[in-house]
């Protein structure tokens, strides 16, 4: 590859990396680079300092906190995600949506926060985080705040991060009750962006939804957070109807654009039939246990 | 004692491929890997338009650029008269666009730099003023009455139709139509896709003015009719040109043209006098070197009730882009498409053909076929399930009515070709057996409790495979033999080189396994070169499954040759003479005395160092092999396929393969090659194409848009083997290179058809991608996958 000329830094602390930030216009963060490094193959991205945050120590754990909220470090990868049995006990979103994230060789060096960061309404992390209803924790010269995902995405690849702001964490809240949930994508083939992919996220208590989140991708200039199709699933026992219910306003809050993969129709078809699914496979998956 | 010639690593061994060695470890060396001293960067300018005249270039911030050492434009090659260049259709192609650009991605500019940063801000920096033009991306547009017109450079060429073209025999088919008890008709298009091999297209030209010597480094499957081309397009004369061609990654047809890439390298070495390397990236390879297909077809079969064939009718359009630029060597102008129909016993069949230009990128290629063989057996085998649809009458069955039998080899097709032998019904029942056919119905019905279509497709043929003859075929007049030349070492060693050029197929070892099947010289023993037009015998390339039928009998040849002196040289070692010499591996003996013998090892070291009197010494020779006719391999491939309704999305249950391509040299390089296109089928059914928006741009530009399957994707395969010796080779084998990519796209579409038949659907275009299944069933129609890709 050829990109255009940069320069590159490769801080060892995340004030080092933030103060480079701030120094320099047009400079970005490299993580994982499996978005921004095709980019700039392509030269579609052109920026001019490159600050990789790879040698920055313990960014990359994820771990369950006694709180109950999930957190995942600026440099964990899919792939430690994806074979993650902690992730498979507390997350079960998180845990099917891991290995359907791009291909293998992706996922050996991509990271979720990279993924959030780089705000492609195909992405499948922000759909999980907007589903889960988790945030992500910027951190700048004068400390670190909290903006959840739904908010913390501005556009299509565009985010509320400030220049000197690195994001360094994502977190996903506990959980009201049992959690539960599923992904499911379709796409022509492994490592395709998604024609549509559907993240359902469940609290279940008593068999009654107690709090529930739906994300969408691929079907929409940013990724959508398809709430009142979640609202009609909260207080049910996800009977037929409020499943059917979800299943319409998922679809009807998706604004799908008919291409090469599909027509806008298709799409929209596509969402309603995995919502109902998820919520069918989250049900006999219950069905076994008990 | 003889050899065991498995042992020896001959015929039938499944012998490790030795170039893997050196692939596996990364020491492959590629053009890519080349450095030469001084060498400059190359990096093309490509349109970002489909049609456009070009009213300016102004290349000044180009060249303020440090390290830009020159910018090539249309008018600079035109100075040379090097702005067009022949194809090897006989038509004309744009080396640089002095005019008008007439395809996205079409050579502009060319910008040479000290390095290959350098070379793409100098790209960057030019500025090109366009006036866009109406694209036209399908042959319905090119053909209509107000269609603007692509090729206004050319004199007398009024519309954007390139030829007509006709086969068969139109009288007695219509015929055959006329007295038919029911006729099928569908109507099919076979998309546009590429071979996209992993190596992209590259060249590092060197002019040495002090020598008069050009040597250029070359992605090229076919080096010495690069030569014969660049002397004939360069003015330099053949001997004064060198073309290497290293290691290959992959090649499938991609290679074979001359792109104008090599050759404004060679006038920009030739004009700076220093090395120039230019190596394609993915996407100019994707939009704009040679692709396979994009095809049309108006079907046609003539049938009686009890299932018989009594003719087919086949009306066909092809769109080759902008230029005519086929890399095809038969004297047919759309290759061999008429061998379709060549397994079955049809009396009479016609087929039309028309070319049209199109914006599309030009260079139509054999992608992994014998030159549109892969069009004409997935017409043939779609066209057949449609029929026995029709006809209401079971698929296999109403193969085996139509199958030529094993008796009626040579048998001449229904279009005129000659098939050499086969044992169809063979093929095609053990196929059946081991995809459990009887039990199928009971399957469908287990799958359809659970929501799920389930459906089964066959597809059976031949193909010819091995150019030549000759007769029939040949490269800018040059015939379509191929070559080989041994040279046994005193020690029993040898060197073999070839006139192909292996790019995967693995050459070095197969063709070390036939000299040691001929001579009993290890396979280990020999090595094997190819590619370099300085040391290789003249030949004509690899591509088209050609090798094995072509070199590799000549291969045979050569070392039948070799081994006709070394029985001189025993007989007089032995002290007897030649007619009472025996042959058995390996070694020669005294007929009725079998411990009195010599090896062929000690042949050798006689041929060097104790001739008899008036031999020549030395133990070399070489062959050059004009093949009496193709080489007819079969193959039944059946799949098995289960379609989710609710989203359109099919997987492969089963896919069974039954080739028989004759006598196998390397078993696991057969089966090898057999997955191989097997992927490209299920790719070219499932997912591959190249389209376009009605604007022209390529939708297929890089791999995100163009899918190649991986190994998540790529379903299970389960092969089965027949072999009939082909009757005509040397050690009767047959080409197979292909066969799976050109019968294997019909297998899986037919299943999913078949999968779809109750709702009523006949046919939907490649690849089946889930939209379009969806919509089938939804709508219970056809849907077609002509470009312009819709926007809905």
């Amino acid at each position: 590859m050829f990109p255009s000329r940069f320069r590159y830094e490769a801080p060892t602390s995340i004030e080092e990396a933030i103060a480079l930030l701030g120094a320099n216009e047009d400079a970005k963060v490299l993580a994982g680079g499996q978005s921004l490094i095709p980019m700039m193959k392509l030269r579609f991205a052109n920026p001019a300092l490159l600050v990789d945050i790879n040698n920055i120590p313990d960014m990359g754990y994820h771990r369950a906190d006694a709180d109950g909220s999930f957190r995942i470090g600026a440099l964990c990868r899919h792939a430690d995600l994806e074979k993650s049995t902690i992730l498979r006990e507390h997350q079960p979103l998180l845990a099917a949506a891991a290995p359907l994230v791009a291909d293998p060789i992706v996922r050996s060096r991509g990271t979720f926060v990279g993924s959030v960061c780089h705000a492609d309404p195909q992405g499948d992390w922000a759909a999980c985080m907007v589903a889960l209803g988790g945030s992500i924790i910027a951190q700048g010269p004068n400390g670190k705040r909290a903006v959840e995902v739904k908010d913390f995405v501005s556009g299509p690849f565009t985010t509320v991060l400030a220049r000197d702001e690195i994001a360094i964490e994502g977190v996903v809240p506990s959980a009201q009750g049992t959690r539960t949930g599923g992904y499911l994508k379709l796409e022509r083939r492994v490592g395709d962006f998604a024609t549509a992919a559907v993240a359902v996220s469940l609290d279940m208590s008593g068999g009654v939804v107690k709090n529930a989140g739906i994300g969408l991708v691929g079907v929409g200039a940013q990724t959508i957070d398809a709430s009142e199709a979640a609202a009609a699933l909260i207080g049910s026992s996800l009977d037929d109807d409020a499943v059917d219910r979800a299943a319409e306003l998922a679809a009807a809050a998706s604004n799908p654009r008919g291409d090469h993969r599909g027509s806008a129709d298709y799409k929209r078809h596509i969402i309603s039939t995995f919502v109902t699914r998820i919520i069918a496979n989250v049900q006999r998956s219950e069905m076994q246990v008990a | 004692m003889a050899l065991d010639e498995v042992k020896i690593g001959g015929l039938g061994a499944s012998r490790r491929r030795v170039e893997d060695n050196r692939f596996i470890r990364g020491k492959g060396n590629y053009v890519d890997d080349v450095v030469l001293p001084g060498m400059l960067h190359m990096e093309i300018l490509r349109s970002p338009l489909a049609h456009a005249r070009i009213k300016s270039i102004d290349t000044s911030a180009a060249y303020a650029i440090p390290g830009v050492r020159m910018v090539m434009t249309g008018e600079m090659m035109a100075a040379r008269n090097l702005a067009w260049m022949p194809t090897l259709s006989y038509d004309t192609q744009a080396v640089l666009a002095t005019d008008k650009v007439r395809f996205q991605g079409q050579e502009v500019c060319a910008v040479i730099a000290d390095d290959p940063y350098i070379a793409r801000d100098g790209v960057e920096a030019i500025v090109v003023d366009y006036e866009p033009l109406p694209p036209i991306v399908n042959p319905t547009q090119a053909m209509a009455d107000d269609a603007v017109l692509i090729r206004d450079d050319k004199v007398n060429q009024n519309d954007n139709v390139i030829f007509d073209w006709e086969v068969g025999d139109r009288e007695s088919t219509d015929r055959a139509f006329a007295e038919a008890d029911t006729i099928s008709e569908i109507d099919l298009h076979y998309p546009r896709s590429h071979p996209s091999p992993i190596e992209a297209c590259g060249s590092i030209a060197d002019y040495d003015r002090s020598t008069s010597k050009l040597t250029v480094y070359m992605t090229s499957q076919a080096p010495h009719i690069v030569r014969a081309a660049v002397s004939m397009v360069a003015e330099i004369p053949e001997h004064m040109i060198r073309i290497i061609a290293p290691d290959l990654g992959g090649g499938f047809g991609n290679k074979v043209p001359v792109y104008p890439g090599y050759v404004i390298s060679i006038l920009a070495s030739i004009l700076l006098e220093k090395p120039v390397k230019w190596i394609e990236d993915k996407t100019g390879n994707l939009i704009s070197t040679g692709f396979g297909r994009d095809v049309y077809l108006k079907g046609k079969l003539a049938l009686r009730k009890d299932g018989k064939i009594l003719g087919v009718r086949m009306d066909t359009v092809s769109d080759h882009g902008a230029f005519f630029s086929d890399a095809q060597p038969s004297k047919f102008k759309i290759g061999l498409i008429h061998s379709a129909f060549a397994c079955y016993d049809i009396p009479t069949a016609y087929l039309t053909n028309r070319g049209v230009y199109t914006n599309k990128a030009p260079g139509g290629v054999a992608y992994r076929c014998s030159f549109r063989v892969t069009e004409a057996m997935f017409f043939q085998e779609r066209m057949v399930q449609a029929a026995a649809d029709d006809l209401g009458m079971d698929q296999a069955e109403f193969r085996r009515v139509n199958l030529v039998k094993d008796d009626d080899f040579p048998k001449r097709t229904p279009f005129g070709f000659l098939t050499d032998s086969g044992q169809y019904e063979k093929c095609l029942q053990i196929g059946l057996d081991a995809i459990d056919y009887d039990t199928f119905k009971e399957q469908k019905a287990e799958a359809a409790k659970r929501g799920r279509l389930l459906g089964i497709g066959i597809s059976t043929m031949t193909e010819p495979l091995g150019a030549g003859n000759s007769r029939e075929y040949d490269i800018l007049g040059i015939k379509m033999f191929d070559s080989a030349e041994l040279r046994v070492h005193m020690t029993g060693k040898a060197i073999l080189r070839t006139g192909a050029k292996t790019q995967g197929q693995g050459h070095e070892t197969t063709w070390a396994q036939i000299v040691a099947h001929e001579l009993g010289i290890p396979a280990e023993d020999i090595v094997v070169e190819e590619g370099d037009t300085d040391t290789a015998p003249f030949g004509m390339g690899t591509y088209a499954s050609r090798s094995t039928p072509v070199a590799g009998a000549a291969v045979s040849m050569v070392s039948r040759k070799i081994r006709a002196k070394a029985r001189k040289i025993a007989a007089h070692l032995l002290e007897v003479s030649d007619e009472d010499i025996e042959w058995e591996l390996g070694r020669f003996y005294v007929r009725g005395a079998q411990d009195r013998g010599v090896t062929i090892q000690e042949c050798a070291m006689a041929a060097y160092s104790n001739v008899p009197d008036g031999m020549e010494p030395g133990l070399e020779n070489n062959a050059y092999y004009d093949p009496p006719n193709l080489t007819w391999p079969f193959a039944c491939y059946i799949s098995t396929v289960e379609v989710d309704p609710l989203t359109g999305v099919w997987d492969v249950i089963r896919m069974v393969a039954v080739d028989d391509c004759g006598v196998r040299i390397n078993p696991m390089i057969v089966e090898g090659q057999i997955m191989g296109g097997l992927t490209e089928a299920y790719a070219m059914a499932n997912m591959q194409f190249i389209t376009f928006d009605e604007d022209g741009n390529c939708i297929g530009s890089n791999y995100m848009d163009y899918l190649l399957p991986t190994a998540w994707e790529t379903p299970g395969f389960e092969l089965h083997e027949v072999v009939t010796p082909c009757p005509h080779h040397p050690i009767g084998a047959k080409g197979i290179g292909e066969c799976a990519t050109v019968g294997g796209p019909a297998a899986f579409v037919n299943a999913v058809m078949d999968a779809l038949k109750d709702i009523g659907v006949r046919n939907i275009d490649m690849p089946l991608l889930p939209d379009r299944v969806y919509e089938a069933i939804q709508t219970g129609q056809d849907v077609s996958g002509h470009p312009p890709v819709k926007n809905r």
